[in-house]
């Protein structure tokens, strides 16, 4: 692509209007949440504004890459991934107990970001050339593939990312046909190591899993969290106490309102029907995404579609799953509307993948 | 081709699979916010009005209590506390002992501070020492900054100026307790730090209380106040205007100085209690303070009892000052004649039995008329008068007197005294029989008869107001009730005649040079046989001081227009007139010489 070719209306024409309508309607709600529960600081909705415009500018570049060139990269952004995540382990930046970050001078990065998307290329890569993914060996493979990457993230310890990561390479696993067997075999190891793998987990891990069983048990403490966004939720209501009207958000009852909770300030200040609104905006992008895998006629541009499809929902439902109480507190952001940059452009760059998928001709029938 | 269909078709499924699970977990997400947002909706909007809506109590403050002239018997002083508040310190234990390297707090205050928290929500602020001074607020000004969350707060200390000149009728404030909190459960919300304990002070409460405001302030997560919705001011407490004399109780105070008694002075024209002092007493301010440990138990262990109220609570065989009444009993229902006159030897005994009854004076009085008997304090001769009355005319009559009955004084506690009867003997003893030696140890106020100083000096004023017998009371507008005693003016002037002559040249003649004209009668009550103190306590050991009788005396005066009753009671103090007597003299003089003095 020289500089003569470039047209931006080309460039633009890559763009996916059904994906696009979701992602302003997300941005609008963010900027929305974030002025009233930053007791209305232009500052804040500056900040996130020119995060959104550089993430745009990204998911057009992104959308605009061809798909074989993504296949052609996969490789060696998982490598990339892999040396990361071990330099981070040596000689990251400890936060809170935890080497999850990696910094350069004065910006920091978490790796884990990274192996978010690389993993399920790597692994859309692997079966879209393999012989026989019914083979055990593509089984096998596909395990190590996901091992590597989520036995060191969790060794940093970051158990929420790590089961993120698996859990998405499992979801490509399944699109790419690996033997249901496998999947049976994998929940039942599951169960049963479960009560082993308690006596592994760090004190802090048990306790936010006893937490999120009664949050009452610590109602000043780790059941806090929990317990202040259960109210701000319900006393939301079906209509809502109304914008700038949220009384959790703003007088700072609900901590990390504008980030992982920021469902919950949402849910406190437009209610019920706020919240049937915000589902349904994500249940577009979701079903579009499935729509764009279900209309692929390439392997590699499907299993990396309907993965990035459904690994965004999932983290919506994470995300809504610990801030209505029904999964325990894992640091997971909500797509797109949370305050913050590294996770946002990671779903826009999954989001201009997609695209990505959808436009380009020879991977679309 | 046929490879790749199948291939797209398994796809598909599996897709199919992933969009059912979607589908799943969508419905979960969405019954969990229905559930919070629409079933549970109104519970959780109650627990975010609680989270940010914090009503904070303004304490009102305390009415004072004055005495007749408005001068102030409890007042308000303004004291300075160091507070801390839980939600704002880091770590009360740390932030505690870094305190203590500026100010010195006890381990008392600690205690305190631990008991006084309990109840309260984190963001409020509780005490941790009271009573700053100069010094010591200035010590903390230079430091404030390093110790966030701890506070110099302003609050209202109650002072009594007199200490314990007041301190039974007076009484004292102090901490709800949760006898206090259950009786009145808005007590915890309204603020107050002390309410009344005993005394005007606890009967007065909702008068002197006020009524305590509310700020309703908006508080954010870390209490701290962001906004204010709505204030109500506190409403102070009323003054208590009493009928009490300054001067009066100072001076009885002093006269009782060394003694263990009471002295009770009131206006027989209309009841108002002018002094009401009990010994020993005890510093009413030490209570305010909250007394520690080793002063508590002090008080309590004292054999001499400070804290019990002795001229409403002590229960006393009156001894002969009970004599002018049974005589006007007598009279009334004539069982005697004015003129009548009785033989008096050394003793007396009831018709067909041995006992000997004895009189104080060994030999006795010889044959004397009822006027005589009075003023020599003639026992052979009331005996027999008690004998002709009979118990349920002689009981009927004291009662009559306000005896056994309360004096309708607005303070907590007052004790009723005994009037013993055969009826009494039946329904509160059990017992159906009667002997008729109660009823001769009656006439003289002795056996079974209690009375408080409080009754006492009440019946000696409806004899100064020539059978008016008021109602008591401290409180200086309440309305003034008097009861008339049947009572023959012809008696009654013989009653008073006699128990001037007491003065004059009887059992209390050491007053006789008074210039103020006094009335009275002596009496000695006996306490080796029931060996029980002033509230009925079995005494241990056997103190020679304890074996003495009790010294009684009631008077008033002037005699021929009487302003002034009084009734005293000297512990131990053995014979009434010699030991009580002198102190209503003294309380009698300072206040008709006052009284001259100021309208001469």
């Amino acid at each position: 692509m020289n500089l003569h070719s470039f047209s931006l209306r080309r460039a633009l024409g890559h763009l996916d209007p059904a994906l696009m309508t979701g992602i302003f309607l997300l941005m609008g709600i963010s900027l929305a949440v974030l002025y009233s529960g930053s007791q209305e600081s232009i500052r804040v909705v500056l900040a996130q504004l020119l995060r959104f415009a550089i993430g745009l500018v990204v998911l057009v570049g992104v959308a605009n890459i061809p798909p074989e060139r993504l296949r052609a990269w996969a490789p060696f952004l998982y490598g990339l991934g892999l040396v990361l995540l071990a330099v981070t382990l040596v000689a990251g930046r400890t936060y809170l107990g935890a080497k999850r970050w990696l910094g350069v001078g004065p910006l920091s990065f978490q790796p884990s970001e990274l192996v978010k998307l690389a993993l399920p290329l790597m692994l859309a890569y692997y079966y879209s050339q393999a012989e026989n993914v019914q083979s055990w060996k593509a089984a096998l493979s596909g395990f190590a593939l996901i091992s590597v990457p989520f036995l060191l993230i969790a060794k940093e310890p970051d158990l929420g990312t790590a089961a993120q990561i698996g859990a998405a390479g499992i979801f490509t696993m399944w699109l790419a046909g690996v033997r249901r067997r496998w999947f049976i075999g994998l929940i039942l190891l599951a169960v049963i190591s479960g009560p082993i793998l308690w006596h592994f987990l760090h004190g802090y891990q048990k306790e936010r899993i006893l937490t999120f069983l009664d949050p009452q048990r610590d109602p000043l403490g780790a059941g806090y969290h929990i317990i202040q966004s259960m109210i701000a939720i319900g006393s939301g209501g079906v209509f809502g106490k109304g914008w700038f009207n949220g009384t959790q958000v703003n007088l700072d009852f609900l901590p990390e309102a504008q980030t992982d909770f920021v469902f919950a300030g949402f849910a406190e200040e437009f209610g019920l029907v706020g919240v049937l609104f915000l589902m349904a905006t994500y249940l577009l992008i979701v079903l579009r995404g499935l729509i764009i895998a279900y209309e692929c006629r390439d392997r590699f541009g499907r299993l990396i579609a309907g993965t990035l499809s459904l690994t965004f929902f999932l983290y919506i439902f994470i995300n809504m799953g610990m801030t209505t109480g029904i999964l325990p507190v894992v640091g997971v952001p909500l797509p797109l509307v949370s305050y913050g940059g590294t996770a946002m452009l990671t779903f826009l760059i999954g989001l201009g993948i997609l695209m990505s998928v959808h436009s380009h001709p020879r991977f679309h029938e | 081709m046929q490879i790749r269909r199948r291939e797209r078709a398994f796809f598909t499924s599996r897709l199919l699979f992933i969009a059912a699970l979607i589908g799943v977990m969508s419905l979960v997400l969405l019954a969990r916010i229905l559930y919070l947002q629409v079933q549970a909706h109104e519970r959780y909007v109650l627990q975010s009005d609680r989270n940010t809506l914090a009503v904070l109590p303004l304490a009102p403050v305390r009415g004072k209590i004055l005495d007749r002239q408005g001068r102030v018997l409890a007042d308000n002083r303004l004291e300075y506390v160091l507070t801390l508040t839980p939600d704002s310190v880091a770590d009360i234990g740390e932030t505690i002992a870094a305190l203590r390297t500026v100010l010195p707090i006890s381990d008392e205050d600690y205690r305190a501070f631990l008991r006084n928290r309990r109840g309260t929500h984190a963001y409020q602020a509780v005490v941790l020492r009271r009573n700053l001074n100069a010094t010591e607020l200035a010590r903390f000004a230079l430091v404030k900054g390093s110790f966030p969350g701890v506070q110099i707060e302003t609050h209202w200390q109650r002072v009594y100026p007199y200490g314990p000149s007041f301190a039974h009728v007076v009484g004292y404030v102090g901490r709800p307790d949760s006898r206090d909190l259950e009786q009145d459960p808005t007590l915890a919300r309204s603020g107050l730090d002390q309410v009344g304990k005993s005394g005007l002070e606890a009967q007065y409460e909702d008068l002197l209380r006020g009524v305590s405001g509310v700020q309703e302030v908006e508080v954010n997560a870390r209490g701290q106040s962001v906004g204010s919705f709505e204030e109500r001011p506190a409403r102070a407490g009323t003054d208590l205007h009493t009928t009490l004399d300054l001067d009066l109780q100072t001076a009885a105070a002093a006269a009782m100085a060394g003694h263990s008694g009471a002295v009770v002075a009131v206006d027989p024209r209309n009841g108002a209690v002018l002094a009401a002092y009990s010994a020993p007493s005890y510093d009413p301010n030490d209570f305010v303070k909250g007394l520690d440990g080793a002063q508590w138990q002090s008080l309590r262990d004292d054999p001499l009892h400070p804290l019990n109220n002795r001229f409403a609570a002590g229960n006393y065989p009156p001894g002969s000052t009970i004599k002018p009444f049974v005589a006007l009993v007598a009279l009334r229902d004539g069982a005697i004649q004015p003129e009548e006159t009785l033989a008096g030897g050394g003793y007396f005994q009831i018709p067909g039995t041995q006992h000997r009854y004895y009189d104080w004076r060994p030999g006795g009085h010889g044959r004397q008329d009822l006027r005589a008997a009075i003023r020599d304090s003639n026992d052979v001769f009331f005996y027999q008068l008690a004998l002709r009355l009979g118990p349920t005319r002689l009981a009927q009559g004291l009662e009559d007197l306000g005896f056994g009955n309360s004096t309708a004084i607005d303070l907590p506690g007052e004790a009723r005294g005994l009037v013993p009867s055969p009826a009494w003997m039946r329904t509160r003893r059990g017992q159906s029989h009667w002997h008729t030696g109660q009823t001769v140890m009656m006439g003289i106020g002795q056996g079974y008869l209690l009375a408080t100083p409080l009754q006492l000096v009440r019946a000696t004023a409806a004899i100064a107001a020539d059978g008016q017998l008021p109602d008591l009371h401290l409180r200086a507008d309440r309305p003034i009730r008097t009861r008339t005693v049947e009572a023959s003016p012809r008696h009654m002037q013989l009653v008073e005649e006699a128990m001037r002559a007491v003065v004059q040249h009887g059992t209390a003649h050491i007053l006789a040079s008074d210039p103020h004209d006094i009335a009275g009668k002596t009496g000695t009550a006996q306490v080796r046989r029931a060996e029980r103190d002033a509230v009925g306590r079995v005494r241990k050991g056997s103190d020679s001081r304890h074996l003495r009788d009790h010294a009684l005396f009631i008077a008033y005066a002037p005699a021929s227009h009487p302003q002034i009753a009084v009734a005293v009671i000297v512990e131990h103090g053995g014979h009434g007139g010699s030991a009580a007597a002198p102190v209503a003299q003294a309380v009698i003089d300072r206040y008709l010489d006052r009284d001259s003095t100021a309208q001469p």
